[in-house]
Parts: structure tokens; sequence; C-alpha cells
């Protein structure tokens, strides 16, 4: 039991993979693939008692949750996505500075009368009685989407799940107000989306976190806390 | 998570029987609306709050699907089924459960699995009549169950609808005042937006096209509006139209020419909702509060002292009710009478029946007209354990 290594899960593909490896690497904690160049497994050259997990962002922060590994790199808007009630699983450690995008609220450049988000509320009520159905909203971040609106007094508004292409679904119809992840503006933009003036729910950006749902050992808290004093001092 | 969806299965089942029983002896067909419902419906109606708390998942089909927040609504769609024009009577009662989500869980008071009691009462022609009868028959259920102890808390939505009818103010405002009067705290700001600016904040760029539209003129304006999206080559995308857009620019353009809403309006407005106590003085304090600011409730105030009449016929005594204004606030699709039983217990858990009337449910399923319709749901965990003095 207590020889269970530390689980630390690094992102597999893109900017984030890039950019966690060679954070590791200048903090003189080189990562390299065991076994198959293909595969998902790792380690750190010279460590003992941690391997590293090579998973997509989205599967780190549910493994997170799960408590399957430890630690991991994932972007914070998935972390605070992935929790009904909050951050409550998981452990924020260090942002990165790195991995940085804001989720937002937008709706068409024609609303002319909407520029806050409180502008919606009133909207969709007219909406309602003109169309005889509530405003959609297409995200993949329901309840990052749901906490905020709640905050702000709206509610008449239902989700559409969107999985991709969601500054499309407005254009497509299938959609009139759109939560997304945006780092310059510039596919909103094209879209013909503004963000309202109010609309940014949360400035994201690559997270170091914790499961407190894992099994933690003497010896995995050990190796996590070298593993973060040497992040610290090499970022 | 639990492996038994009661501990107390057998004395919940009696309660039921017995409930039921009473029920079906006063008429009331028993029903079973499906478990399973079309998500849509509820998230539609109920919007993003209730899917917060149902449990909506995709079956193989691509159909998205809920299990039953509550039974109102699939109760609803029985009679829609038999009866599509609306236009026949019909007493229906059910039991069965209910599925809600809870944060972490859920525990006994508030269990993610529970099981409804209740009575839908639709197309009753005899308004008052009818509410009277529904929470009457509802308040005996409880008592015949062995309830001791229980308030009624009562409320009246058509009070506050022909409130802000009588108001002196634009028609937006009385749409905007009554939309928002299900969110006290946008409520707050709304009031206190009118009373100071009523047009709020525009975007600065904005501001231009708003002043130079026609409020007389609607084709005009939308002709500018028109002309301004086209010179700033931003498409008209969506669903909504040129007209919904201008529209609503007219109602802001004419919201910043309006003069603000009346302090005493807004007083007025605050010292209705804050009214609370025994029903036939809250009623009192009412006319007394309107006939001041020279109103007239017209027949809503009738209405509410012709129920209050009749509760006394269904074992309702006075004594045992409040009036509260603003009851009835956090449940949207109500939209006259409202009730509540309860006891003393600490959450929710003290609440143990409620109901009142729900017009508009029907019509927005599908009926060709406004088909009235009041109900009432028991809570029957709940019940059991104000029953076996489980609240402490």
């Amino acid at each position: 039991m207590s020889n269970d290594p530390l689980i630390l899960a690094l992102p597999s593909k893109g900017r984030l993979m890039e950019r966690a490896s060679e954070m590791f690497e200048s903090a003189g904690l080189p990562v390299r693939k065991t076994g198959h160049e293909r595969g998902y497994r790792g380690e750190i050259t010279g460590r003992q008692g941690v391997e590293i997990a090579f998973l997509s962002a989205s599967e780190i922060t549910q493994q997170l949750n799960l408590g399957r590994v430890h630690a991991g790199i994932t972007g914070e808007d998935l972390i605070r996505e992935s929790g009904r009630e909050g951050v409550t699983r998981i452990e924020l450690l260090r942002p990165l500075g790195f991995g940085g995008a804001d989720v937002v609220v937008a709706v068409p450049e024609c609303w002319l009368d909407v520029s806050r988000v409180g502008d919606i509320e009133e909207v969709a009520a007219i909406f309602f009685r003109e169309h005889g159905r509530r405003l959609r909203v297409a995200t993949k971040y329901m309840n990052l989407t749901r906490r905020f609106f709640s905050v702000k007094g709206v509610t008449g508004y239902r989700i559409v799940e969107s999985l991709g292409a969601t500054e499309g679904t407005v254009a497509a119809g299938t959609a009139e107000i759109i939560v997304d992840i945006t780092s310059t503006g510039t596919t909103l933009k094209a879209n013909h989306l503004k963000v309202l003036d109010d609309g940014v729910i949360l400035k994201s950006q690559a997270m170091l976190a914790k499961s407190k749902t894992a099994s933690w050992s003497k010896e995995n808290k050990d190796v996590m806390e070298q593993i973060v004093l040497c992040l610290e001092a090499g970022g | 998570m639990t492996a038994e969806t009661s501990v107390s299965y057998e004395a919940l089942q009696a309660q039921a029987n017995s409930i039921t029983d009473l029920f079906k002896g006063r008429g009331f067909e028993l029903v079973a609306p499906a478990y399973l419902q079309p998500a849509d419906l509820f998230l539609d109606r109920m919007g993003e709050t209730i899917r917060g708390r149902t449990y909506v998942f995709t079956d193989l089909d691509g159909a998205e699907l809920c299990l039953r927040p509550d039974v109102t609504l699939p109760a609803c769609r029985v009679y829609l089924e038999r009866h599509p024009k609306g236009d026949v009577e019909a007493r229906y009662c059910y039991n069965g459960p209910a599925f809600r989500y809870q944060p972490g869980g859920g525990n006994t008071m508030r269990p993610r699995e529970f099981r409804q009691a209740g009575i839908e009462y639709i197309g009753g022609a005899d308004r008052e009549g009818s509410e009277a009868e529904v929470t009457g028959l509802v308040v005996e259920a409880v008592r015949a169950s062995g309830l001791k102890g229980f308030t009624v808390r009562i409320g009246d939505l058509g009070l506050f609808e022909a409130l802000i009818q009588a108001l002196d103010i634009p028609e937006r405002w009385r749409l905007r005042l009554r939309h928002f009067f299900w969110r006290p705290p946008v409520f707050r700001d709304l009031l206190k937006q009118l009373a100071t600016s009523p047009a709020g904040d525009l975007d600065a760029a904005e501001v231009g096209l708003v002043a130079t539209l026609d409020l007389a003129d609607v084709e005009s304006s939308e002709t500018s509006v028109a002309a301004y999206l086209e010179k700033a080559d931003i498409p008209l995308d969506g669903v909504r139209t040129l007209s919904e857009i201008t529209e609503r620019l007219m109602d802001l353009a004419a919201d910043a020419k309006q003069t603000p809403l009346p302090p005493d309006m807004v007083r007025l407005i605050e010292a209705y909702l804050a009214v609370s106590g025994a029903p036939g003085e809250a009623l009192a304090r009412i006319a007394g509060l309107t006939s001041d600011a020279g109103l007239d409730l017209g027949t809503a105030l009738q209405a509410a002292h012709t129920r209050l009449d009749k509760f006394a016929g269904f074992d309702l005594e006075e004594g045992m009710m409040t009036f509260n204004a603003e009851f009835g606030r956090d449940l949207e699709y109500y939209t006259g009478h409202v009730f509540q039983i309860e006891v003393p217990g600490k959450d929710r858990s003290g609440q143990i029946a409620g109901g009142g009337r729900y017009d508009d449910l029907l019509s927005s399923l599908g009926t060709p007209r406004e088909v009235p319709a009041v109900g009432s749901a028991i809570h029957t965990e709940r019940l059991l354990a104000a029953v076996q003095g489980g609240v402490s």
C-alpha cells in the first residue's frame, strides 16, 4: 500500500503539454516517456516514487476529482466547472502563468439593446412571449454558466450543451447566446459575437492542483512537496 | 449511496394508501404519470434552476429525458393527452416518487428520491371554490394522517398582479415588475432603477442611435436600426428579429425620457410586499394601503375575501392561517392563490405540503386556451417524520 507511487498527471498534447514539460525541465525535473513513444506513461528522470500519467486536460480534472491521480496540471476553467458546488474535491496549488484565457458570455453583435448580463433576463422575458421558449445558451461550461447567471439573477434561459465550435452555434441558429473560452477574442469577433461588459465569468490559466480524494501516503506527500519546491525554485 | 429508497417503507405505504383513499373518496381519480419525462418541458417551463436539481440524461436515441423532479407537470401531461382541447373538468390524484439532486447525496429530510402524494383540480370554473376545495382537502389529509400543531401560510399572486395593473405606469414597466417579482433581489434593484434612472446603463456607442429613434413610428425606427447594422457591417444573426431588437431599443429610448417611478409608488409596492398577518387583517391592510393611494384592486380583493369565506366550509379556521403578500415568490409557475402547510422544523423539514393556482401551465403545454388549475402535493417523508415526532 504505502509503496504506491505518486501519480502526477500531465497534459498529453498541445500547447499545455509543451509549456508543462518546459516548466518541469527548467525546474530540474525532466519528464520522459517510459515504454512506447506513443504510450501514456512516464517518469521524472532520477526521481523515485513518482509516475507520470499523460492525459487530456479534461481527463486530468476528472481523475483528480475521482482521486485516481494525486496531482496534475490542467486548466482552472475545467477544475471550476467540474464541481457543481465549486471546487470541493481538488485543491488549487499554484497558478502557472500560461494557458491564460477567459470564460465569457457573448451575444450576437446585432443585439444593440444588450450590453450587460442583466439585459439578458429582460430580453429572455420578451423572447419567451414572442417565441414560446427560453433563450438557449450554448456552452460546455454548464456549471460555471449556471452559477454565474444565478448570481446575476438571470433565469430565463436554458443551456444546450456544446462540445465544440460553440462560437458557430448562434449563426447556425442552434443557440442565442454562448459561454465559451477565449484568449484573444478574434474567433468571437469573426463570428459577430460581442462579450458583455460584465460578462467575464472567469480569468483562467493552467494550474498545478492536487486531489483531496486520492489516498495520500506519507511518501506520496513527501515526493509532492519536493516537486512543488523544485517548481517554485525553477519558476 | 443508500440501498433502500426508504427505511420506513411500510409506514409510508400505509400513510399513502389512506391519503389516496381519502382523495379518491372525494372524486379524485388516481392516475400514474410517467416517471421518465421529456427534459425539454421542465427546462422550458422552469428554467435552469430546476435543471440544477434534476437528473437529466440522454438515451440511446439521443432524446433528452429526466426523472420527474415534481409530479404536477407530469399530471398535466396526462390531462393534455386525454383532453387536448382543455375543455373538460378533471380531478386527479397521484402518489409516487419524484427525484431531485441534493448536494452530497441528500439525507432523510432532503432525500433525492422522495414520494409525493397530491391532487390536481383542472378546469374548475368556480375559482375560489376550487381553491378552497384543494386547500381544504390537503389540510384534511395531513390531519387524518395524524399531523398536529401545523399552520397554513397563504398568499395571493393575483393581488400583486392587480396592484401592478392599477398603477399608472408604462405597460413595459408592468411587464418587468411582473417578470422580476420572482427574483426578489433583482426586483429590489429594478425598483431602485425605475425610481432613479429608468433607462439604466446604455452602451455609449448605442446612445446616439437610441436618441435618433422616432418613438411614434416603429417602421422608421426599424429602418434606422437596419441602417446602423448595415453601416457597422453587423449581420442579423440568430433568432431574434430586427423588430424585437428595435422594440427593446425603443423601450430604452422611451425610458430615457420617462419620469422616474415616484417615491410614493415605490413605498406602496414595498408596503404591500411587507403585509403579513392574520388573513382578514392582512386583506384589510391591503385595502387601506391601496385606497389611500387612490387605487382600485378591482375583483382581486373581492376574490381574496370570497376565498376566505369559502375556506370556512372546509374546516379551515382563520386562526390556523397567516397571510404573506410576498409568499409564493420562489414558485414561478403559480399565478394566484398559494399555500403551504408548515410545522416548526429546521431547513425545509417543516414544509409538509404546498400548492396553489397555476393557470398558465396547461396552455403553455399546448391547450388552445388557458385552463384554470389548482393543485397541491404532500411531501410524504416529511409528513411521516413530523407525525412520528421526528421533527425537532
